[in-house]
């Protein structure tokens, strides 16, 4: 019997989302709020693995009040329990201050529970950044594996994890101690459409909310802006490549094309040619 | 084992959430199904919601719904290609309680209603699409989703699937809808401050105004224009008959930047910005369209039983009285136990005693006469609108002249009296 509890966020859709031009912040009310893509994907990794071992799949978010919705999204996935910590205190934090208010909530959830295994995604849509996991192991003291694309196996017998971690040239292949924290790759898994049974529990579900006065010794200098040494000075959109020419046609087409193209701009070659050759 | 609810209702637009809100409320359980990401994802409407309706379902619902402004003033444009006479009426008894309509966006309006029924007990469930019916022994006992083990029963079925219900037209109800049956809307939300908004409609803060378009803003087609105002946004947009479309040979698109740049209306829009562009069918057939709305375990409100009267751009209040009375039969057979069509007749029989079927009735002929006729539209606003010119334009010319001049521009004495007998017939249909 597993307990695998993932960390979720739900974010704005940056697919569509607006920034504001004058003070380059995004525009949070342009874009509607969605589960994390790649924390549906840890999700259902944790869900896969409890079909294959037994056990109970919590998720675990920290959030504004409508996140609950994010959390519904992850029954549907197929996960047994949702906890949330809410509270004004936790508004503005950063990836150092995340983590640890998580920690909190995670330590507070193996009071009930022991955790075997974290899962989170690789990182979020909104931040980028792919730090919240590793800094909760770390709190947490237990191996951080990021980058996993595969879970070969989990023994709850031997404690220990077997995964694959996706490098540049290939892969890894690691064996960790358990309790360990996985961060997942998107393509670890697809996501199937949700049967209606979990679409009813989740429609009905009411998650575990928790506020800072609900956690035991917390260090609230540790939560939100306070906690948070991470100073943004400036945030600005990477400037939009001007001009260049669109080869239509067919793959053939396109090469012969470009071809003439640099055949007719002899001046490229010969700057570069125009020094020494070694 | 799939699940049984007392209830089943599919489509939260204003007819199933209203017929949701009332059997919650009456301590039934219903699942209310949607296959958009959230009710009013996918809903389109020009944006008026008539109050009286609304309120029989969410009394005092103003307060606190999603509204953008209300109306106080409408106008009528008959437009020309380069003219329009307009009669208007602004009054200031709608810009105070109990109000006459407001102008909504959909996306917002149909989603707080949709949690309002949550909060009476309704299940919502999202993102699934209802397939079909599940028929045994001649009565509807639940549907079928697209999701794995999809499933669920339920005493009764509630379709309120829209426009062209394919759940109806499966049991048998309707068939595919003619070209004459059905207009296509496309819509644009354009963005314009508030302030430019108010000033350039003659309102006062947070009032709105419609205004609606006839003639030229649909190049004579059959159908009907609209410019609504938003809190910060306006609504623009055109409809005509799919059959009015097929015959001119117009994208609706073109149709859509014509009303755009037309002089009688670029003043309105000049500098706004294209926020979203919405495209839906509207059913206009009326009551000689209206399907069956009633079978054993099954019942049909709102567009999907084509509820619109499409002469006074009503709709979703004919929904959400449909969506109401349909609750209150439901309440009725279950404490008779009886979901057999007699028992559920009671929908059909209520629905047309209210305003609903006598709107219908007493239009049955309009639209169908207007879309035979093309002379209105074609003929007559054109020349209403040289008249006005003629007589309002000071020229010299005696304004006994003039008259006869306009007399004259109507054509030979046959020309004369076929506009005659047009007229009558106009106010026939119209009675």
């Amino acid at each position: 019997m597993l307990h695998i509890v993932a960390c979720i966020k739900q974010v704005p859709d940056t697919k569509i989302i607006k920034m504001n031009p004058k003070t380059n912040t995004m525009d949070r009310s342009s874009a509607p709020a969605i589960l994390n893509p790649y924390d549906a994907h840890a999700v259902e990794e944790a869900v896969r693995l409890r079909n294959r071992y037994g056990g109970v799949v919590s998720v675990l978010t920290m959030g504004p009040p409508p996140a609950v919705k994010a959390i519904r999204k992850c029954i549907e996935i197929g996960a047994d329990e949702g906890y949330m910590i809410t509270d004004r205190a936790f508004a503005g934090a950063d990836t150092l201050a995340t983590s640890y208010a998580l920690t909190k909530a995670l330590e507070k959830i193996a009071q009930t529970r022991p955790i075997d295994l974290i899962i989170c995604g690789k990182m979020t849509i909104d931040g980028d950044t792919g730090q919240v996991g590793p800094g909760i192991a770390r709190r947490l003291d237990m191996p951080p594996l990021t980058s996993v694309n595969k879970v070969v196996e989990i023994d709850s017998e031997k404690r220990h994890a077997i995964v694959h971690r996706k490098l540049e040239d290939g892969y890894e292949v690691v064996r960790s101690t358990l309790p360990c924290l996985l961060s997942v790759e998107k393509e670890i898994n697809e996501v199937p459409y949700s049967s209606l049974p979990n679409m009813l529990r989740a429609a009905r579900y009411q998650p575990h909310i928790w506020s800072v006065a609900d956690l035991p010794d917390i260090d609230k200098t540790q939560l939100g802006l306070k906690g948070s040494p991470t100073i943004v000075s400036s945030v600005w959109a990477p400037p939009k490549p001007q001009g260049g020419t669109m080869l239509e046609g067919t793959q053939s087409d396109q090469v012969s094309q470009l071809l003439d193209i640099l055949m007719a701009r002899q001046e490229l070659f010969a700057a570069a040619s125009g020094g020494e050759a070694p | 084992m799939p699940e049984k609810f007392d209830a089943i209702v599919v489509g939260a637009g204003p007819a199933g959430t209203a017929c949701a809100y009332e059997l919650a409320k009456a301590g039934v359980n219903v699942i209310l199904i949607e296959r958009g990401e959230y009710p009013g994802s996918k809903n389109v409407m020009g944006g008026v919601l008539y109050r009286k309706m609304m309120e029989e379902v969410v009394p005092g619902f103003h307060k606190e719904a999603p509204i953008e402004r209300p109306i106080v003033e409408q106008r009528f444009m008959m437009m020309d290609k380069t003219s329009a006479v307009t009669f208007s009426y602004k009054g200031m008894e709608w810009a105070e309680e109990p109000y006459n309509n407001f102008t909504v966006l959909r996306a917002k309006f149909d989603q707080w209603f949709a949690g309002k029924a949550v909060e009476q007990g309704a299940l919502l469930l999202n993102e699934t699409v209802v397939l079909e019916c599940i028929v045994e022994e001649g009565r509807v006992v639940g549907v079928r989703t697209d999701r794995p083990d999809g499933e669920l029963r339920a005493d009764v079925v509630v379709l309120a699937d829209g426009v062209n219900s394919l759940l109806a037209k499966q049991l048998g109800f309707h068939k595919e809808f003619r070209p004459d049956e059905v207009a296509l809307a496309t819509m644009e939300i354009l963005k314009l401050d508030k302030k430019i908004i108010e000033e350039r409609f003659n309102l006062e803060e947070g009032q709105g105004c419609t205004i609606e378009l006839f003639g030229d803003a649909t190049k004579g087609i059959l159908g009907t224009g609209f410019l609504y105002t938003n809190k910060d946004t306006l609504s623009i947009g055109v409809g005509t008959l799919l059959s009015g479309l097929i015959k001119h040979k117009i994208k609706p698109y073109e149709l859509m930047e014509y009303v755009k740049t037309h002089p009688m209306i670029r003043p309105y829009i000049q500098g706004s910005e294209a926020q979203e562009y919405l495209a839906h069918l509207i059913p206009e057939g009326g009551y000689r369209s209206m399907p069956k709305v009633v079978g054993a375990g099954v019942l049909v409100v709102g567009d999907a039983a084509q509820l619109v009267n499409a002469i006074h751009r009503e709709g979703s209040n004919m929904a959400m009285t449909s969506g109401r009375l349909a609750a209150e039969t439901i309440v009725a057979a279950r404490e008779r136990e009886d979901f057999s069509e007699a028992s559920l007749d009671d929908y059909r029989k209520k629905l047309m005693g209210s305003f609903v079927g006598q709107d219908l009735k007493k239009y049955k002929d309009a639209t169908h006469h207007f879309d035979k006729f093309p002379q209105y539209f074609e003929q007559y606003i054109p020349m209403v609108n040289r008249a006005a010119s003629q007589m309002l334009t000071v020229d010299g010319m005696p304004k006994r002249e003039k008259q006869k001049k306009i007399w004259r521009d109507i054509g030979p004495a046959k020309e004369k009296i076929k506009m005659a007998r047009d007229l009558y017939r106009a106010w026939k249909v119209m009675k």
